[in-house]
């Protein structure tokens, strides 16, 4: 079991409250995922050539403790490339006017344990182990803005319960995926991409879907496209909410055995499991509420 | 009618059964209002006293669940589950159903205004369903006993496996499942959706639905039958 979230604001002055308007969400599918929490947000595009690669530091022993500023003085000295940084514990935000491959490669080889959570324009990615509320607290989820959002809470089935097994998984760049279910088929679709120069960064089943649909966009389809391929090639069950620089998108499998639910607003859509993650949202009482259909694709755009 | 209100923002699920299932039965005839259901599940479940409770908004896993001679209506949609293993009694959900709704009810008629999810009236013993919009897949899949009405459409498979329950269907079947087909409507059969259309306060035309019952080929094993099915 794990439970999903998602949040689109329609209304430009609700992107303020974005992070606010979430965590009750969040909090309210902890019982359907106890163990993990984590949450993609897209803000404001950074303009051509920056980009934003969100760092963490958990999976090594210096962990809060890690040296942020250290580093990106040793980004700057080594490769003469200008770093920001936001931080909170061992999350950090580096922003980079600079190819990112190369600031990636960079930090792979100088700082191995630290772990790439996500590249874009756009995202800002956070997970870790611990209650939905820990996690949340942890990284004031609650002051995030932007446009849109989507969030998990873990109750691990199929790998173990690790910060970097915990959802989103991302892929690419501006692109993010939760997962509630367990495919059958993820090595099969490993076995499709690795020869293909496509990396892993864990076993987990979900990272397989996630890398097999970034796989399809970056080969040039749409959208639509690409999901509609995933109902062909991913097989087990599924509910997906994914995340790109502009949209939110849904899919459920045929036999739709994992929930979702979803209310819209002239403000907003709201994603989640059960809607015990929604009865807190302002206007719901008078929400368009309904159930999104098994092999159907719901895409929702800011 | 006196009236109870219990509010969901205040008070725990575990409270408000509690209520119902020690208290309330020995308080005379009273109306019960669940307000700020906000989506919890178990309300009402394991109800056996003739009480009338009506919960205001959305309802989560469960809602009515093994209910015997309670009358429950929500006013909102229901979550997954929604009158599982009914005994006798009613629940009217005024809005639509997740997966699952009513499964394997052994009496009582469950009332589904909106649509209903996939599963709908699975493993069904003996109780009613009526369901005002479309069911999904996989609806009275194995069916043992009791009646569906379904107004609007069916996914795949409908009565899959189907025994002795049977089915009508006033819309579009998308597909029917093992051992399941059309057979004519009687007079029996009119009379049967009549009747469960008025207690549901649905008016549509008997002549409209088609009745699906078990083709009881799967009941026993053919030896020559080559596992084709």
């Amino acid at each position: 079991m794990c439970g999903i979230v998602g949040l689109l604001v329609k209304t430009p002055a609700l992107r303020a409250r974005l992070g606010e308007l979430m965590v009750p969400m969040l909090i309210g599918m902890t019982e359907r995922g106890p163990d993990s929490a984590g949450l993609a947000v897209f803000t404001e595009p950074l303009t051509d050539g920056a980009r934003k690669i969100s760092l963490y530091s958990g999976l090594i022993e210096d962990d809060e403790r890690f040296d942020w500023q250290d580093m990106a003085r040793e980004l700057k000295a080594r490769l003469g490339i200008d770093a920001t940084l936001e931080t909170v514990g061992n999350h950090a935000i580096l922003g980079v006017d600079a190819d990112a491959e190369t600031v990636k490669h960079w930090l792979a080889e100088h700082y191995p344990g630290l772990f790439i959570l996500s590249t874009g324009k756009s995202i800002d990615l956070y997970k870790d182990i611990g209650t939905p509320a820990e996690v949340a607290k942890r990284y004031a989820f609650g002051k995030l803005k932007g446009s849109h959002l989507v969030g998990h809470t873990r109750m691990a089935t199929e790998s173990a319960v690790t910060p970097d097994r915990a959802h989103p998984f991302t892929a690419g760049e501006d692109f993010c995926l939760v997962h509630n279910g367990s495919l059958s088929n993820p090595n099969g679709i490993r076995r499709k991409l690795e020869p293909r120069g496509i990396h892993f960064d864990t076993d987990n089943d979900t990272e397989a879907a996630c890398r097999f649909l970034e796989w399809r966009l970056r080969e040039g389809d749409d959208l639509e496209t690409a999901l509609k391929k995933g109902f062909e090639e991913l097989d087990g069950f599924y509910t997906f909410l994914m995340g790109t620089k502009d949209a939110l998108a849904l899919i459920r499998d045929p036999f739709a055995c994992k929930p979702a639910v979803v209310a819209e607003t002239d403000d907003y859509v709201a994603i989640a499991s059960e809607f015990r993650s929604l009865a807190h949202l302002p206007g719901i009482k008078e929400a368009n509420v309904f159930e999104p259909a098994p092999e159907e694709m719901y895409v929702w755009k800011i | 009618m006196d009236e109870v209100i219990f509010d969901l923002a205040q008070k725990k699920v575990s409270e408000l059964n509690a209520y119902l299932h020690h208290d309330a039965p020995g308080k005379g005839r009273h109306k019960i209002t669940v307000v700020n259901p906000d989506g919890a599940h178990n309300i009402a479940v394991g109800l056996d006293a003739p009480l009338e409770v009506d919960i205001i908004g959305h309802a989560g896993y469960y809602a009515g669940g093994m209910n015997k001679r309670a009358s429950v209506v929500i006013k909102g949609s229901a979550g997954t589950g929604v009158g599982e293993n009914m005994m006798s009694g009613t629940v009217h959900v005024q809005g639509f159903a997740s997966n699952g709704a009513g499964a394997s009810a052994h009496g009582g008629l469950l009332i589904i205004d909106g649509d209903a999810g996939l599963r709908c009236g699975i493993s069904l013993k003996g109780g009613d369903i009526v369901v005002g919009g479309s069911v999904g897949s996989f609806s009275a899949f194995m069916a043992q006993a009791g009646r569906m009405v379904i107004c609007g459409d069916a996914g795949d498979a409908l009565g899959d496996s189907l025994y002795e329950a049977v089915l009508y269907v006033k819309g579009n079947i998308k597909s029917l499942g093992a051992d399941a087909r059309i057979e004519t409507m009687s007079e029996a059969d009119h009379a049967a959706v009549a009747e469960l259309l008025q207690q549901a306060g649905l008016n549509h035309a008997t002549g409209d639905f088609r009745r699906i019952a078990s083709k009881r080929e799967l009941y026993h094993w053919n030896a020559d039958a080559n596992q084709e099915y």
